[in-house]
């Protein structure tokens, strides 16, 4: 039966090969993406952490800075 | 209408959907692949290969409903000048990108036990790697020309151009003679294909749509984070 499903009828090779592309294409993306994301919020921290006190109360007074530092687990 | 579009309240909603939107995608797409491997039935005269066509039609389908949305962005982007806009249509790109090479693929090896041929310089198929090719040239202008404005305006008017070929992807099947079937599901008329089949390729559909809109809103944050990097430094 697993062979069954495995050949389907002399087709296997093309149906599995279609499937494994995509599963790997949405993988290869996946990762891309999520490694760019990780790579900003790195360089934001370090960026944020070396601003200087002026720039640092201006920074952490607005949304947007103080959304993405939530979302990075800092505190302001 | 734009406060809609606000960074921050994108990135808020955001932050707190992904989690939520991969375990919809994980979920979705196990359902539709055990449907589309395992119990939908094969074809009359394609048998088994017919399997392709759940993960073929779903991604061009994706692949162009995405370079629509983008090419409207692009239009929006020059009649409002709000650069969020641009923010959302970078983002959407690159799974566009990834669903238009999974249909060439994907076609190319269902082609092979269907026409007996990989490749067939056919309108559908030659429309389909142009639009492959206006990806590309979308999403390189934003690595190639260093000054903002003009990357924008560049990858906008691709965009907007480039979406001449979407009805010709659309037509080509009625307009000339291809190796391509005409559509067997429209919106205006009965579905040709049986619902044992029709219901996987709707499941297919949902799980690759979720996954575009979770990249989307990964590459959103990204994007967002980018700019407000270079923001800091403006400080």
């Amino acid at each position: 039966m697993i062979s069954d499903l495995i050949s389907m009828n002399g087709y296997g090779a093309y149906v599995w090969t279609a499937f494994a592309f995509t599963l790997i294409g949405f993988s290869c993306l996946y990762f891309i993406i999520k490694v760019q994301l990780k790579k900003e919020q790195k360089r934001f921290e370090e960026n944020f952490s070396m601003l200087t006190e002026e720039k640092y109360n201006v920074a952490s007074n607005q949304d947007i800075y103080k959304e993405i530092l939530k979302d990075l687990n800092a505190k302001i | 209408m734009f406060e809609y579009f606000n960074p921050y309240r994108i990135f808020k909603i955001n932050s707190n959907l992904q989690k939520i939107v991969f375990f919809c995608f994980i979920l979705v797409l196990s359902i539709g692949l055990i449907e589309a491997l395992f119990l939908s039935p094969e074809d009359y005269l394609q048998k088994d290969s017919v399997r392709i066509m759940y993960v073929h039609v779903p991604a061009a389908w994706i692949s162009l409903g995405i370079f629509s949305l983008i090419a409207l962005l692009s239009v929006s982007i020059f009649l409002f000048k709000n650069k969020n806009l641009i923010l959302i249509s970078k983002s959407l790109a690159p799974s566009g990108m990834l669903f238009t090479l999974i249909a060439l693929v994907t076609g190319s090896i269902w082609g092979k036990p269907t026409w007996g041929t990989w490749w067939a310089w056919d309108a559908r198929i030659t429309s389909m790697l142009i639009l492959l090719i206006l990806y590309i040239l979308y999403l390189l202008t934003f690595r190639i020309f260093e000054n903002e404005d003009k990357s924008n305006k560049i990858s906008s008017i691709i965009a907007i151009f480039g979406a001449i070929n979407i009805p010709i992807i659309k037509f080509s099947v009625d307009w000339w003679n291809t190796l391509h079937q005409p559509a067997s599901i429209n919106l205006t008329e009965k579905s040709a294909i049986h619902s044992s089949m029709l219901t996987p390729l709707m499941i297919m559909t949902a799980a690759f749509a979720l996954f575009s809109f979770l990249i989307f809103l990964m590459k959103y944050n990204t994007e967002l984070i980018k700019v407000k990097n270079k923001g800091l430094k403006r400080l």
